[in-house]
């Protein structure tokens, strides 16, 4: 083979593998959206926008046999001068029922502030159970200087909980996305 | 057995060519041979290897005792940061680049490297990767402190990066720039220049797990630069990927890093097993024991590394399919890693050893080697890496796997190689004095750490309670003398270009290296081109078990 | 000198098999006051014990081989290289063994996996730089700070570090449980990524921004158990411990009672003298600004603004209120402080760290910015 051969081998597939780099740093990328997958298969535990579903109401047959107890937990991003918690720490439902449990948000500056409350569950497989009519995750929220909103949260468990859940956990946490939203 | 000598004419090689090398500085600049280009890498590592060095002693200077001694917490987080930042990518990466330009033509009889310009360039952008990165050193708010492993959202909090962040992420970029090319000059070399007469089942180990180690920088690297890239983009341009605001999650961040980091740990100790199984069997004077196994074995070793990344991350909080699942195929690792270290022992086995200072550092590197891959194993445990994670055992498993394997490993290539290159023998008492004290200070430096860890002490803190302070105290003396120890071999090295012992070295240099692979059979020093004709033979002694 | 000297002593000291200078030292993983950390514990020796074995094994053919293998002893070289019974004993055997501890360590991850059945629960917040407990059941809330004597001690250079109890791995508000009840821990972050770890509980958890992860604990006897931050998350990283108490649930019930009671008073708003002001304002700055503004209010150049001969600080009073209330997309707001806080440490950076304004805040000067219900 004379060295004009090879040579000309050698471009090929350099340009062959710089191809498999580029189509790596697209599966870098493409490592994104198989993340939201697992996560929908639940395979790693968390939320997304689009997970936290508003469903009709329904009527399911309400399970009396069963008691789960449910604890709302609120938490501040970035300590937000913000005051916000549920108006109960816990809630003992039986699967089936619907229950409203309100939120109280009040801004505590004197500017006008964006924030977006985030959902996350414990475990996280509750999260295709806890059915959602109405809620307030994920939505911007423009809050007027010192203004106060009380934000309801309506819900209800699908009766199909498996058996042994007895304590799960909802956590909202207030992101302060004032700065995002302005620039934006 | 007999190894049979190919001929080669390369005494004349230079009359073949109108040029020799250029004269002056420009050589270097300019340069498209691969010696001078191995050359270029070797210094360049090694002169980054005493940068990483001295930020390790800033950190073991300031663990010497509890309390804030020297530095500001946030500069030691930098030093940490970087210390890892420039051993990987500007030590231990670059040395074995060098050492595959110097040696890859070499042992399979070709003229060069296949893309000898791209090779200049892949060198430069990492100079360039490199001073970008340490440029960070000299701005006000200072380098990168988040960890090497860039965590969000703690990389993009305005009050631990500063500056630095564009800096470090474009560094990564050219970096990985220059891994990239310098990978797929390695993957052509070995397809397409090999000599005709040698079969892939022919080539030395060293080839063959650079050739492997080449595959996966193409395929992790990329995977690296888009998760920095992501960072910058969450910082400055408002996406989210690791934006909990955002419908993001910094977890995923961890997924993606790992995906690239831990492939990356093996791109750092695949060609130290390969130059391992080079020097072992020459100063044992036997064939490497299971030749075919040793292939399969890296092959096998480089395919798990892209199935098992989150056992980096047992505590982030997986399902437990996903803890079950990395724990078990963590384990699995453990096999063909022990296939190795058998190999390398059945090859000693019945030898007629011989202890100059490669061997020396072979052997350290196979002992010690196989204490951090046992505290690897212990690891792969995930609930009992609940206790070991973030704490000194890590940071004392990850070292023994790092310092007295891959640092050893190029110890002993530099020895090994040297006289070959040179023409010039190094001096063998203040070899073995290195290697004494560099085998002796590097337990002293880390095998504490084990202590330290089981102990409770979390890593990358720059204060520690008193119950620590012993045990840290030593690792900082040991450390010290580690660090003091590495000045012998700056030394030697410059003092056997100079000329070294003034004995002059054979062509094969080493007994009846010859026998094991191609470059023992061309003159010492080699000349400026080499293979100008391919060898019509290659050595057999180290593929005896794929015939 | 005389550390070398001590240390050599401690050396000695351990390897007499004595108990060190510090009581609770040990060179092995800690067993843990938990069925779980035991049942790690058991794990970790059980693993550590193969690795000697296989170390022993390895180790030794090597070392036996560099002996009568030399060379230098006439050893002729044998030609082997390959043996395929031996390459399959030494991939089978430790394929075994690996199958052997997956068994137990699978039993093990399950079991801590388990967190339902539980008898309460505590949320677990981690801040930079401290950790924020909430009894989800009690609605007892607080913060748990390192404790001030570490936090002076670590601040200035040649402090007497031993004179300090538990050096670094003391709170002023430890995370009280009772003994023997299964505790169930949700653990997230406001900021970055932290990771909460008691060794005697066997366990850490990672505490991520916006997501919970949980875990559990149920603790067999009372005792205090120490534990630190073990994800790097900044510049205080090394200084946020854990305390844990666990107490008998006589102890815990009063615990809960006194605490209770304590958090529904009202905070004490009458005047204090100016040296009340000042050493009450060094509390406050020592849990909640010195992390960034450090110990003599000079701050980090080019990243955090010193409070000495701050204009903002040592100006108007109202404006400065509103700005440590309201806080910046760089400051976190500190609208948590009590007004009696608020004047304290407003006094203090007032009249300290480099600046001498020479006037007293007192709590009834703040500003309701807004009104508690």
């Amino acid at each position: 083979m004379s060295d004009e051969d090879v040579s000309k081998k050698n471009t090929k597939l350099a340009k062959k593998l710089l191809l498999v780099a580029v189509a790596m740093f697209g599966f870098g990328y493409a490592l994104v959206p198989i993340y939201d997958v697992l996560c929908e298969w639940k395979w790693i535990e968390r939320d997304r926008p689009d997970d936290i579903k508003k469903v009709p109401e329904v009527a399911y047959k309400v399970d009396m046999s069963r008691e789960i107890t449910i604890e709302f937990m609120t938490t501040l991003n970035e300590s937000t001068p913000m005051e916000f918690r549920s108006e109960k720490k816990q809630l003992i439902v039986h699967p089936g029922e619907y229950h409203t449990v309100n939120y109280y948000a009040e801004n505590k500056t004197d500017k006008v502030m964006v924030a977006r409350a985030i959902a996350s569950f414990s475990p996280a497989v509750i999260s295709s159970y806890f059915e959602k009519i109405q809620c307030f995750c994920f939505d911007e929220q423009t809050f007027k200087p010192r203004e106060a909103k009380v934000m309801p949260m309506r819900f209800t468990i699908n009766p199909e909980l498996p058996e042994q859940y007895k304590t799960i956990t909802l956590s909202y946490t207030f992101f302060d996305i004032t700065e995002k939203s302005v620039k934006k | 057995m007999s190894a049979v000598i190919a001929e080669h004419d390369d005494h004349h090689a230079d009359e073949h060519h109108d040029h020799g090398p250029a004269k002056g500085l420009l050589r270097w600049i300019i340069t498209t041979n691969h010696k001078d280009i191995g050359t270029l890498y070797l210094l360049f590592a090694l002169a980054m290897f005493f940068v990483g060095g001295s930020m390790a002693m800033v950190i073991r200077a300031e663990l010497f005792e509890p309390g804030l001694q020297f530095v500001d917490p946030m500069f030691f987080n930098s030093m940490t940061t970087m210390h890892a930042l420039v051993m990987v990518f500007g030590a231990v990466m670059p040395a074995f680049v060098g050492l595959a330009n110097w040696q890859i033509p070499l042992m399979i009889g070709a003229k060069d490297m296949a893309l000898p310009r791209m090779n200049n360039m892949s060198f430069w952008l990492l100079v360039a990767g490199v001073l970008l990165l340490a440029s960070t050193l000299f701005m006000e708010t200072g380098a990168p402190s988040a960890g090497w492993t860039f965590y969000p959202p703690l990389v993009l909090q305005p009050i631990t990066v500063g500056t630095a962040l564009p800096f470090a992420v474009f560094a990564v970029h050219l970096l990985g720039i220059s891994s990239i090319m310098g990978a797929i000059n390695i993957i052509a070399t070995i397809f397409n220049m090999r000599a005709p007469s040698m079969k892939m089942m022919d080539m030395p180990l060293f080839v063959w797990t650079w050739l492997i180690t080449a595959f996966l920088l193409i395929a992790v690297m990329p995977v690296f630069a888009g998760a920095v890239t992501m960072l910058l983009t969450d910082k400055f341009f408002h996406t989210s990927f690791f934006n909990a605001a955002g419908g993001g999650d910094p977890v995923l961040y961890q997924h993606i890093f790992w995906f690239f980091g831990h492939p990356e740990v093996y791109i750092m100790i695949l060609p130290t097993f390969g130059v391992a199984s080079t020097i072992i069997p020459v100063f044992a004077r036997k064939p490497l024991f299971g030749y075919a196994s040793m292939v399969w074995a890296t092959g096998s070793i480089a395919f798990f590394s892209f199935i098992v990344w989150a056992h980096h991350m047992f505590t982030v909080g997986m399902p437990m399919a996903g803890e079950l699942y990395f724990m078990y195929a963590t384990m699995i690792i453990a096999v063909p890693t022990g296939v190795k270290v058998f190999n390398w022992t059945a090859t000693m086995w019945k030898g007629a050893m011989t202890f100059e200072t490669p061997m020396l550092f072979s052997i350290a590197f196979v002992v010690l080697f196989t204490m951090g891959g046992l505290t690897g194993l212990m690891m792969a445990i995930a609930p009992v890496d609940f206790q070991y994670h973030d704490t000194y055992f890590i940071v004392a498993h990850f070292h023994y796997t790092l310092v007295p394997a891959s640092i050893f490993i190029l110890m002993a290539a530099g020895y090994f190689w040297l006289p070959k290159w040179t023409g010039h023998m190094y001096n063998e008492k203040i070899g073995q004095l290195h290697f004494w004290l560099s085998a002796i200070s590097v337990n002293i430096l880390f095998f504490p750490q084990h202590f330290l860890g089981l102990a409770g002490m979390p890593r990358r803190i720059p204060d520690y309670a008193v119950q620590f302070a012993d045990w840290n105290m030593i690792s900082s003396i040991g450390g010290f003398i580690f660090g003091a120890s590495q000045l012998l071999f700056l030394y030697i090295v410059i003092d056997t270009i100079k000329g070294g012992t003034g004995e002059k070295v054979t062509d094969e240099v080493w007994e009846d290296a010859s026998k094991h692979s191609l470059e023992w059979t061309l003159p010492s020093p080699v000349p400026y081109h080499t293979w100008e004709t391919p060898p019509m033979l290659v050595p057999t002694e180290h593929v005896l078990d794929s015939h | 000198m005389n550390k070398i000297k001590k240390l050599f002593a401690g050396v000695s000291l351990m390897a007499l098999g004595q108990e060190a200078a510090q009581a609770d030292y040990t060179l092995n993983l800690m067993k843990g006051v938990t069925k779980v950390s035991n049942d790690i514990y058991d794990l970790h020796m059980l693993i550590l014990w193969i690795c000697v074995f296989i170390g022993i094994g390895v180790f030794g053919t090597m070392f036996y081989s560099i002996y009568h293998h030399r060379k230098s002893k006439g050893h002729e070289a044998a030609q082997f290289h390959e043996n395929t019974t031996v390459e399959i004993i030494w991939t089978i055997i430790p394929t075994l063994i690996l199958i052997g501890m997956a068994i137990p360590a699978t039993k093990t991850m399950l079991e801590l996996a388990d967190v339902q059945k539980s008898d309460m629960t505590i949320q677990i917040t981690g801040k930079q730089w401290y950790w924020d407990y909430k009894y989800l059941d009690n609605d007892i809330h607080f913060e748990s700070h390192l404790d001030e004597a570490s936090e002076k001690a670590h601040r200035i250079k040649g402090a007497n570090l031993n004179a300090v109890a538990n050096y670094l791995l003391a709170v002023d508000k430890p995370l009280v449980i009772p003994v023997k009840k299964k505790i169930r821990f949700v653990l997230t972050s406001s900021d970055v990524i932290h990771s909460w770890w008691v060794p005697d509980l066997g366990w850490k958890k990672d505490a991520n921004p916006g997501f919970i992860n949980e875990a559990w604990t149920s603790v067999d006897k009372a005792g205090v158990y120490r534990g630190q931050c073990t994800e790097l998350c900044g510049r205080d990283h090394g200084f946020m411990p854990i305390v844990v108490v666990a107490l008998e649930q006589p102890d815990y019930d009063a615990w809960v009672k006194k605490t209770s009671e304590q958090q529904k008073q009202k905070p004490d708003l009458s005047d204090q003298h100016h040296e009340q002001l000042i050493s009450h304002g060094e509390s406050v700055y020592l849990k909640n600004c010195v992390g960034c503004h450090q110990i003599d209010g000079a701050g980090v150049a080019g990243l955090i603004p010193a409070i000495t001969a701050s204009p903002k600080v040592t100006g108007a009073i109202d404006p400065l209120i509103g700005f440590l209330q309201a806080g910046t997309s760089k400051m976190p707001a500190f609208s948590k402080l009590k007004d009696n806080e608020l004047a304290e440490v407003i006094t203090y950076i007032r009249n300290d760290l480099g600046n001498k304004v020479g006037d007293d805040i007192q709590p009834n000067k703040i500003t309701p910015v807004y009104e508690d219900d």
